[in-house]
């Protein structure tokens, strides 16, 4: 009788941490790998895991690494709670449990050929990391490729060595919120960086996470740029517990964020939405 | 489940027992209803004793009493607070349990209980409730296995109304009051010079189960009586819902200032959304022993009306005000629904209207909307 | 390492909600394995030097000598925990916060000049921080134990502040007001002590004090509306354990 129960959706399975790095006060880069070496880890950027702390609960974490790697996933979490504190402080060899992956992914089919703007706000960057890697390892599958990015704090900006690394093959812009003795760069909001970027507006998808107001923000100013909404992409978060669309938590009118998102284009009905206060 | 042709049988009053009996050999835990503490309830029954014999139930918004019919009748009444979602979908579940050593978690997952459960005096309604869970708990990609297991095995014994409460309005949501499909058996109930039930079959092992027990072909008169029982509950069918374009109205007026009206009566105290026979959102709760080896993952009822459900780190909850919490219900039950599982999330049973502890009415909330479609808070 | 440890304090109370750690007998045990019980006058008169990692805190300060006492215990304490109805809304002791205070005195104590009282009893928020407060006439054990064995393994306590009907329908209790017209506090009352009273017919009396977000006056507007309670005991139903407790003290204010 055990043969239904293993296809449980809900049931973690065992894996264990390889590495964790602290990238900076709050943020912990936390490297794992299955217990089954046989399992491969296979997914889309764009989409998340749920990672058990023991004890503590399951959050949903999006995926960070290079999606090119196929026996460990990479999660950049912040310590905000109970359990991504518990993940943070798992050290190697400590074991936790995953599923996933969930969701739908950033439609990285739908890019080939163009330009890409990548918006990130914040910890939005982390979910938009794979996808870089995708477009840096598929460089002349695509157009140019600008990555903008936002932080509060010039020390908040997440995977520092690489931003160095990928400024030699795509346009990297950074701002952050206010100006800052260690910071040399501009300050202001990641839509003020689309200032004096050339854009093709016929041929250009963009894809955007961070926090909701700048998502909202970021989309409204591409489509005034003229980009159709079907090529602007966003990714949303909402409290999850199951993220096979059964518990309920995180509806967003029609959709599940879990099952039908977190990528959604930026049509008129999620437009609407997240002009509408508390949906 | 397919219909069988089969004609329609006659089974009487005294043979119900029988039926019973008949299913308990076949190894199914009878689950139905009897009455407790004033209140028709689903719980295990044996026989037909134990149902709610002579019983009516007076249903309004926010009311709820029973009363005497004035005969024996087995199924006189409506529906109660309970659903079989109860049953499938309990309240509170085990998932898995999980032992922790230095370098490994073993995770071990909870076998499916599944008792084969016949559920006995199943409304049209509720037939149709069950089906709307089962999109949920059933879909292709992630089934749930507990759910699965326990709505396959389950016998359904439908029972068509022969009355409606004021709070019924299943013939707006086309699911009643007579049961089409959906079940293995279905039951009419006639009380007259005789007391017997008209039998139709559902499914081969309605069938099977009903040759072994006393009954006779039901004759034209025995339908037409049965009919005149449906008739009946149609014309006292208490409430009605318009649902023309209604899909539409609900997710045009997010603004409306209706909203604001039912919230300062909503006390977002959840009863409506656990009533319901096809809410079915649930929360999980991670528990340990003290020394924190041992861990479990329960799984229980939750509600749209909480704030921990919309609960985001850092900005509280997404859905903080009363209106917010009542809109995301009814425009979920009534629209969002059919964007997510091709159906409406609301079968008319109207146990969300009696059970409110403060009456509020689903089917005059959705009138209100329509009266006032567009208007806008600026 | 070293065991965290505990200490449990009282101030006007009935230690109800102390008894409530007492009744852990089983989990007492190992919670003795994990945590060092150092000062819990109710269980052992041996008594171990603070400060403190966690401190619960029983009742509610009525007394100028209580209310410096409690800030002694806080400087003591590294995670204080109030416990119960008295500790969090100042128990049923706070109905002389609706009173003056000298004419209970006066009835109750032959020599009156002997009693030094304050005019209010208050919550022990009112005068230090508090970290947590775990509510309850008297609390709930498996609650006490949840707040516990998160504190030990620090994470946020799961205790539920949604409305006592959630925990009524999962045990699947109809609901008392709506089938038998009884006057219930429960879709106003903050969930834990799992719907004890509608499952023995009696509407809930808020020992849990109010829940997120209580709209106590379209409740009591049904109540009174539909003639199941009268002026008078809508004033008393409010003003029971949790009298002082903001959303239950303004409700029983517009039925005086
Ligand atoms: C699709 C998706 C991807 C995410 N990717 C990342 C990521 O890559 N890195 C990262 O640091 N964070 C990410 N988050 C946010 C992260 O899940 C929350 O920070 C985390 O759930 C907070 O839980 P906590 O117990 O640590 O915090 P607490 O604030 O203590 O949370 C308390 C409770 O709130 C609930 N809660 C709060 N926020 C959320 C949430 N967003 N989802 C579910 N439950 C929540 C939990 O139920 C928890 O029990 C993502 C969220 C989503 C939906
Ligand atoms: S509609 Fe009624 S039952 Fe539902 S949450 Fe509001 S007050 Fe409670
Ligand atoms: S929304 Fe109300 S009437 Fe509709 S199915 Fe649910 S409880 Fe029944
Ligand atoms: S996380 Fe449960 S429905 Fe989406």
């Amino acid at each position: 009788m055990t043969e239904p129960a293993l296809n449980d959706p809900m049931l973690p399975m065992p894996f264990v941490v390889v590495e964790n790095i602290k990238n900076n006060p709050d943020c912990t880069l936390l490297a794992v790998r299955p217990v089954d070496s046989s399992h491969l880890c296979l997914y889309k950027p764009g989409q998340f895991f749920m990672l058990y702390a023991f004890g503590y609960g399951e959050v949903p974490i999006s995926i960070n690494s290079d999606p090119s790697l196929k026996h460990s996933l990479t999660f950049t979490i912040r310590d905000v709670g109970g359990v991504t504190a518990a993940l943070c402080a798992l050290e190697p060899g400590d074991p936790l449990g995953v599923r996933g992956p969930f969701g739908n992914g950033w439609p990285m089919e739908d890019l080939a050929g163009r330009d890409v703007i990548v918006m990130a706000g914040g910890l939005g960057c982390v979910p938009l990391r794979p996808v870089v890697y995708h477009l840096l390892q598929n460089r002349k599958d695509y157009g140019r490729v600008s990555l903008l990015y936002g932080s509060r704090k010039p020390e908040a900006f997440l995977f520092n060595k690489e931003l160095q690394i990928w400024k030699r093959h795509i346009d990297v812009r950074l701002i952050v919120d206010d100006p800052a003795p260690n910071w040399d760069g501009p300050f202001g909001h990641t839509t003020d960086l689309v200032k004096n970027l050339e854009i093709d507006k016929d041929n250009t998808s963009v894809m955007i996470c961070g926090p909701e107001i700048m998502i909202n923000l970021s989309a409204d100013k591409m489509l005034e740029l003229g980009i159709p909404p079907q090529h602007v992409h966003i990714s949303m978060e909402r409290n999850m517990k199951c993220a096979i669309g059964q518990c309920g938590r995180c509806q967003f009118g029609p959709d599940f964020i879990c099952k039908d998102g977190p990528v959604f284009a930026y049509d008129k009905v999620v437009e609407r939405l997240l002009d509408i206060k508390e949906v | 489940m397919k219909k069988t042709d089969s004609p329609a049988a006659c089974i009487d009053r005294k043979d119900i027992d029988a039926l019973f009996a008949a299913l308990k050999a076949e190894g199914y835990a009878l689950v139905g209803p009897t009455v407790q503490n004033g209140v028709i309830v689903y719980d295990d029954i044996s026989t037909a004793g134990d149902l709610p014999i002579g019983w009516r139930d007076e249903q309004e918004a926010g009311t709820y009493r029973l009363k005497k019919r004035g005969d024996a009748a087995l199924f006189g009444y409506n529906v109660g607070p309970q659903a079989w979602k109860k049953f499938l979908f309990p309240p509170r579940e085990k998932l898995w349990t999980a032992d922790k050593t230095r370098h490994a978690i073993a995770f071990h997952p909870e076998t499916p209980d599944a008792p084969g459960y016949a559920f006995i005096g199943v409304r049209a309604c509720d037939i149709h409730a069950i089906r709307v869970q089962d999109k949920v708990f059933m879909s292709k990609n992630h089934a749930n296995p507990r759910y699965k297991a326990r709505r396959e095995k389950a016998f359904i014994l439908a029972v068509n109304c022969g009355q409606a409460a004021k709070t019924c309005f299943c013939m707006s949501m086309n699911t009643g009051p007579k049961a089409e499909d959906g079940f293995d058996l279905a039951l009419t109930e006639i009380i007259g010079d005789s007391h017997y039930f008209v039998v139709e079959t559902g499914t081969e092992q309605g069938k099977a189960l009903l040759d072994k027990i006393p009954h006779r072909a039901a004759n034209e008169d025995d339908l037409k009586s049965a009919a005149a029982c449906t008739d009946n509950a149609k014309n006292e069918m208490g409430r009605k819902l318009d649902t023309t374009g209604l899909k539409d109205i609900l997710s045009r007026n997010y603004e409306n200032p209706r909203w604001e009206i039912v919230a300062e009566r909503c006390l977002t105290c959840a009863n409506c959304t656990m009533v319901c026979p096809t809410c079915f959102c649930s929360t999980v709760e991670d528990t340990t022993d003290l020394a924190g080896n041992h861990a479990e993952r329960w799984q229980t009822w939750d509600s749209c009306f909480t704030m921990d459900f919309t609960h985001l780190h850092g900005g509280g909850s997404v859905r903080h005000s009363e209106k917010a919490r009542y809109r995301q219900w009814m425009t979920h039950k009534l629209s969002t629904w059919f964007d997510q599982f091709d159906t409406s999330g609301c079968v008319g049973c109207g146990r969300c209207i009696a059970w409110c502890p403060v009456g509020i009415d689903i089917t005059e909330e959705a009138a209100a909307l329509r009266t006032s479609d567009g208007e806008k808070n600026d | 390492m070293t065991k965290p440890k505990l200490a449990v304090w009282k101030f006007a109370s009935c230690d109800g909600c102390q008894l409530s750690l007492l009744d852990c007998e089983d989990e007492l045990l190992s919670l003795a394995g994990e945590i060092d019980i150092a000062n819990f006058r109710e269980a052992s008169r041996a008594v171990v030097e603070g400060p403190y990692d966690l401190s619960l805190v029983e009742g509610s300060i009525t007394t100028p000598h209580d209310r410096e006492r409690i800030v002694e215990v806080r400087a003591q304490s590294k995670y204080l925990v109030t416990i119960g109805a008295c500790a969090t809304a100042g128990g049923i002791q706070a109905l002389r916060n609706f009173k003056d205070v000298k004419d209970f005195i006066s009835i109750v104590y032959a020599h009156p000049e002997y009693i030094d009282t304050l005019e209010t009893s208050t919550p022990i928020a009112a005068h230090v921080h508090v970290d947590y407060e775990l509510h309850g006439c008297p609390i709930n054990k498996k609650q006490l134990l949840e707040v516990i064995n998160s504190f030990l393994h620090k994470r946020k306590p799961d205790i539920p502040s949604y409305s006592v009907c959630i925990e009524c329908k999962r045990r699947g209790t109809p609901c008392v007001t709506v089938s038998h017209g009884i006057a219930c506090l429960g879709p106003v009352t903050h969930a834990g002590c799992g719907a004890i009273c509608p499952a023995y017919n009696r509407g809930c009396y808020g020992c849990y004090g109010p829940k997120e977000t209580p709209n106590t006056e379209s409740l009591a507007r049904w109540l009174r509306g539909n003639e199941m309670i009268s002026e008078e005991d809508m004033l008393r139903l409010f003003r029971t354990f949790n009298a002082d407790a903001p959303a239950f003290k303004k409700e029983s204010e517009r039925h005086e």
